[in-house]
C-alpha cells in the first residue's frame, strides 16, 4: 500500500489547480479518499471525532441492500424459467446466472450515468465528490421492472440527478428521493414499460441464456396487478403459470413473505428486505421510528379499508398483513422512507411522516384503480409535506420556549 | 425540579489514558503567561511593558471596552516579553516568575460583612472576575448587569476531565466562602450542579444533583434542566474549579492561581494529577511524561472536545483544568478505510465492528476528520447528545442562515460552543459546528448591542 500511497503522492501535483489536470481534481480527490482515508486532522473545535463518514454510512447501505438485490436477481431467474416450463429442470446457480446477467447491465447503466454527472458537477461546483449516488444508483435498478430498456433507465436517471437533485445543490440538498424520481420518471413518460403484464417477467433470453417458449396460460401478471383488474369481490391471487391441469394455484402469504413472485427487481422478497432493515437498524443509519410508523401506516389502513371491505375495491379483501407483503411496501418502508434527506427531521415529525407514508399507500393501492402500486407515490408526496410537518414540530418546541419566558423564571 | 436530575442523551468517549488519583507536583516553571485569545470578544489593552516588577494579582491586561475587567499575573517576576502575531495582535503576556508568589494585598475581606459592590469590586481587581461568564452569548460577564441567578457546575464530566472532589480535597472552606461570596452578587439563588454521588457539604446555595453521562457536567445543560435562560434574562455560569480561585481570596485574603489538573491521554506514559499554577509552561507540566514516539503528537491545552491545541512550549490556558496528549495521526494512511471491519474503531453508530467489544472498552483515538465535510445528511445525531429542549440541527441551520428571530425562537441564548461538542464529535458530516455557533453568538452580540 506505501507503493501506492508513493504514487499516488507523486502524481498529485498534475491535479491541483494550475497542474496539467486540474479539470480533473474532484475525480481525483474522489479516487484518493477512496483508497485513502484522508489523514487531514482537526483544526478547530473538537479534537478527536467519531469513525463514522459518508462513505461508511453509504457503504452499509449498500450492504443491506444486498439480501433483496441478490435475491431479486435469483427470483428474475426463477419467474423466467417459470414461464418457460424448465424451472425444475434448471439448476440454482443457472436460474441465478440468468437473473444476475439481467440485472447486471441496469445497475451499470444507473452507476455509469448517475456518478458521470455527479463528478461532473462536483468538479464544477469545485466540491468534493459526494457519495449520495452509491446508494440512489443501487436502489434505481432494484425499483425497476426487469424488462425495462437500458437507455430508459438512462434518460430517467439522468433526469432525476440533475433535476431532482443537482438542481437543489446536490447530495443533502434535494428535496425528492432520487430513486424514487428516476422511478416516477419512467412511470410517467412510459407508462407501457412500467406496469401491466408483459414487463415484470422476462420471457426473451440473456445474452443468449434461457431461450425457450412460454408455456401456455401464462399471465405474467403481478399480485398487485391481478388486484388491479379484479372485478368480482372474491379476490384470488394466483401464479403466472397453471399447473398440469390447467388450474392457476393460489399464492400464499408465504409466498408474498418469500418473494419468488413477479414484481420489480429487487422489491419482492419482505424477508430479504428485512433482512436489510436488521442491518440499518443494528448499525443505526435508519430511522426505527420512520420505519416502525410506516408499517403502522399500512396495517392501520389496511385494516380500516378490510373492516369496510367493499366489491368496488377488490384489494380491501386483502388482509393487512398481506398488503403489507405486496408489492413495494416493504421496500418502500425500509429503504425509501427512511433516506435521512427527503424525510422529516424531528423524532415527533417522523412518527407523522411514516404513518402517512403507510397509509397512503394504501389508500393509493385498493381506492384507486388506476395505480395498482403506490409506494411511490406516497413517498414522494410525503417528501413534500415531510418541511410542512417538521415546521409544526419545531413551531411546538418554540412555543413552548415562548410560554416558558411569559412564565418568568424558574420552571 | 427534582433533585437528581438524570442526563440520558450524551456520551461519554471512552479515551485512554484517563489520570490515577495520585497527585504529583509539576517541575518548577521559569515562564507564565496569559494568552489574551482564552478570553472571548476581550480586546486587550496592555497594561505591562517588558521588564516590568509584577507580583501574583499585578493587571497585565484588561479589556479596552470595559477597562475594569482586568487580567492579572498568576505569579510574581518580571514581565519577560509581550509577544505579537500577525497585525500586531497580542498573543501572550510572559512573565518570568522569581518563585516567590509574592501577591498583592487585599484587606479585610469578610465576606459576611461586605456589601456586594465591594465584592464585585474585588473579583474585578484582583482578575478573578474573567472566570464569571454569562448567558447569553457565553462570554465574561457584564459586571453592571445583575443576574437572574448564579450557576455552578462542580464536576467536569467531560473525556479525562478531573474529579473536582477530589482535586478540592480540604479546600471546603474556600469553596464556601466563594459561595459566599457569589450570594451577594444576585437576587436570585446560587445553583449548583453536583455529581449524584457528591460529599460536597455546602450551605447559601441549592444544591442539584446530576446523574449520567457528559454533557451533564456542562452548566449549560444544568441549567436547561434547572431553570433555562429566556430572552432578556442573564445568567452568570463558573465551574466550581475557579470558584475555588475566588474562594482562597475571600478565605485567606490571598491571591493563589494554584491548580490540580489531569494530565492525562494515550500519549501520556503515566497519567496523573499534576499540581501547577495557571498560565504555567506545557513543558513544566508534561516534562518527561510523554511517550517517545516517532508519529506526531497533539497536545491540548484543555479536554478533546473543546480545549486548544498547543504545543509544549506554549501555557497552561486560563479555563483549562486538564492537559492532554494523543497522537495526531496526520503521518496515517488508512487504505479503504470505509470498508474495513474496524474493530479498533470507536463510533457511536455500529458501522464498525468495534460494538463487539462492549462498552467497556477504551479507545485511542488520534485527531483526524476521519471523512470529509459534507452538507447535514443524517437526521437525529445531534439529539441523541444534547440533552436540551432545544433542537439542535435547526438552530444550527438558523445560525448558519443568521435568521435572528428563529435563532431566539429556537434557544440561542441558553446555549454556548461547547454545548455543541458533542454533536460535533458524532458528526457524519464533519461540520465545525462549535465555530458555527461561536460566530453566530458574536454576530448576534454585536446586533443586538
Amino acid at each position: 500500500m506505501k507503493k501506492l500511497r508513493k504514487y499516488i503522492d507523486k502524481i498529485k501535483p498534475n491535479f491541483e489547480p494550475g497542474g496539467k489536470f486540474a479539470k480533473f481534481q474532484s475525480v481525483f480527490e474522489g479516487f484518493e479518499t477512496f483508497l485513502f482515508v484522508p489523514n487531514t486532522t482537526s483544526k478547530s473545535g473538537v479534537h478527536v471525532h467519531d469513525s463514522i463518514d459518508s462513505k461508511r454510512t453509504m457503504t452499509v447501505v449498500i450492504l443491506a441492500l444486498l439480501p433483496a438485490l441478490l435475491f431479486g436477481m435469483y427470483n428474475v431467474g426463477y419467474q423466467h424459467y417459470l414461464a418457460i416450463g424448465q424451472l425444475e429442470a434448471t439448476s440454482f446457480f443457472t436460474t441465478f446466472l440468468y437473473g444476475f446477467l439481467a440485472v447486471l447491465p441496469k445497475i451499470v447503466v444507473s452507476y455509469v450515468v448517475g456518478l458521470g454527472i455527479e463528478f461532473i458537477s462536483a468538479q464544477l461546483r469545485g466540491h468534493e465528490i459526494q457519495e449520495g449516488f452509491l446508494v440512489s444508483g443501487m436502489l434505481i435498478p432494484m425499483i425497476v421492472p426487469v424488462d425495462t430498456p437500458l437507455w430508459m433507465i438512462a434518460v430517467a436517471t439522468a433526469f432525476a440527478v440533475i433535476f431532482a437533485k443537482e438542481i437543489f445543490g446536490g447530495t443533502g440538498m434535494n428535496i425528492f428521493n432520487v430513486a424514487l424520481i428516476t422511478r416516477a420518471f419512467l412511470f410517467f413518460a412510459y407508462p407501457s414499460k412500467m406496469s401491466g403484464d408483459s414487463v415484470f417477467v422476462r420471457i426473451s433470453d440473456t445474452f443468449g441464456m434461457g431461450a425457450g417458449n412460454v408455456v401456455k396460460g401464462f399471465t405474467g401478471a403481478t399480485p398487485l396487478g391481478q388486484l388491479a383488474t379484479q372485478t368480482s369481490g372474491t379476490v384470488q391471487l394466483t401464479n403466472t403459470v397453471p399447473d398440469a391441469v390447467g388450474n392457476y394455484t393460489e399464492i400464499t402469504t408465504w409466498d408474498y413473505f418469500l418473494g419468488l413472485i413477479p414484481g420489480s427487481i429487487g422489491e419482492t422478497s419482505t424477508l430479504a428486505i428485512l433482512i436489510g432493515a436488521a442491518i440499518l437498524l443494528f448499525t443505526g443509519i435508519a430511522s426505527w421510528r420512520i420505519m416502525l410508523s410506516v408499517f403502522a401506516g399500512g396495517l392501520a389502513m389496511a385494516l380500516l379499508a378490510n373492516t369496510f371491505a367493499s366489491a368496488t375495491y377488490p384489494g380491501s379483501f386483502v388482509t393487512p398483513f398481506d398488503h403489507i407483503c405486496l408489492g413495494g411496501f416493504a421496500f418502500a418502508a425500509v429503504f425509501m422512507a427512511t433516506d435521512p434527506v427527503t424525510g422529516a427531521r424531528t423524532n415527533v415529525g417522523k412518527y407523522i411522516y411514516g404513518f402517512l407514508i403507510g397509509a397512503i399507500t394504501i389508500v393509493i393501492r385498493i381506492y384507486n384503480n388506476g395505480y395498482p402500486e403506490g409506494a411511490m407515490l406516497a413517498v414522494l408526496l410525503m417528501n413534500v409535506f415531510a418541511p410542512l410537518i417538521d415546521y409544526f414540530v419545531v413551531g411546538s418546541n418554540i412555543k413552548r420556549r415562548l410560554k416558558r419566558a411569559k412564565k418568568g423564571g424558574t420552571v | 425540579m427534582a433533585d437528581l436530575v438524570k442526563i440520558k442523551r450524551g456520551l461519554d468517549i471512552p479515551l485512554v489514558g484517563e489520570a490515577t488519583k495520585n497527585i504529583q507536583p509539576a517541575a518548577k516553571a521559569e515562564m507564565y503567561a496569559i494568552v489574551p485569545d482564552d478570553f472571548h470578544g476581550v480586546v486587550p489593552k496592555i497594561l505591562v511593558k517588558s521588564g516590568d516588577e509584577v507580583k501574583v494579582g499585578t493587571p497585565l491586561m484588561c479589556d479596552k471596552n470595559r477597562p475594569e475587567i482586568k487580567f492579572v499575573s498568576p505569579v510574581s517576576g518580571t514581565v519577560e516579553a509581550i509577544n505579537r502575531g500577525e497585525r500586531r495582535k497580542v498573543l501572550e503576556i510572559v512573565v518570568k516568575s522569581d518563585d516567590k508568589f509574592d501577591a498583592v494585598k487585599f484587606e479585610s475581606l469578610d465576606v459576611n460583612k461586605m456589601e456586594p459592590q465591594a465584592i464585585k469590586d474585588t473579583l474585578l481587581e484582583s482578575g478573578l472576575f474573567a472566570f464569571i461568564k454569562q448567558r447569553p452569548y457565553d462570554v465574561i460577564a457584564n459586571p453592571e448587569v445583575a443576574p437572574r441567578d448564579i450557576f455552578v457546575t462542580a464536576f467536569d464530566s467531560a473525556p479525562l476531565a478531573p474529579d473536582f472532589e477530589f482535586v478540592a480535597k480540604g479546600e471546603g472552606k474556600a469553596l464556601q466562602a466563594g459561595i459566599d461570596a457569589l450570594a451577594k452578587l444576585t437576587s436570585g439563588k446560587v445553583y449548583v450542579g453536583v455529581k449524584a454521588d457528591s460529599q460536597l457539604a455546602l450551605t447559601g446555595c441549592q444544591i442539584v444533583k446530576f446523574k449520567g453521562v457528559h454533557p451533564a457536567g456542562n452548566v449549560g445543560v444544568q441549567i436547561a434542566n434547572i431553570a433555562p435562560v429566556n430572552k432578556g434574562e442573564v445568567v452568570w455560569t463558573l465551574s466550581a474549579f475557579d470558584l475555588l480561585l475566588i474562594g482562597r481570596l475571600f478565605a485567606t485574603g490571598k491571591l493563589d492561581f494554584s491548580r490540580i489538573i489531569t494530565l492525562a491521554g494515550s500519549e501520556v506514559k503515566t497519567p496523573v494529577y499534576v499540581k501547577t499554577v495557571m498560565g504555567a509552561s506545557i513543558s513544566s507540566i508534561i516534562s518527561s511524561n510523554i511517550k517517545e514516539a516517532d508519529y506526531n503528537q497533539r497536545i491540548i491545552s484543555g479536554n478533546v472536545l473543546t480545549g486548544t491545541k498547543v504545543s509544549a512550549e506554549d501555557y497552561l490556558r486560563a479555563y483549562s483544568k486538564q492537559v492532554t496528549i494523543i497522537p495526531e495521526g496526520d503521518d496515517c494512511n488508512e487504505f479503504v478505510g470505509w470498508a474495513t471491519p474496524g474493530c479498533g474503531k470507536f463510533s457511536v453508530s455500529r458501522t464498525y465492528f468495534s460494538w463487539l467489544f462492549g462498552k467497556n472498552k477504551k479507545y485511542n483515538i488520534d485527531a483526524r476528520l476521519r471523512g470529509g465535510e459534507r452538507g447535514i445528511i443524517m437526521s437525529g445525531e445531534y439529539d441523541s447528545v444534547f440533552p436540551m429542549d432545544i433542537l439542535p440541527e435547526f438552530l444550527v441551520k438558523a445560525v448558519i442562515a443568521f435568521d435572528i428571530d428563529k435563532m431566539e425562537n429556537l434557544g440561542i441564548y441558553e446555549v454556548a460552543p461547547e454545548d455543541f461538542a458533542l454533536c460535533e464529535f458524532v458528526d457524519t458530516s464533519k461540520l465545525p459546528l462549535q465555530q458555527i455557533i461561536r460566530n453566530g453568538l458574536d454576530a448576534l452580540m454585536k446586533e443586538m448591542n
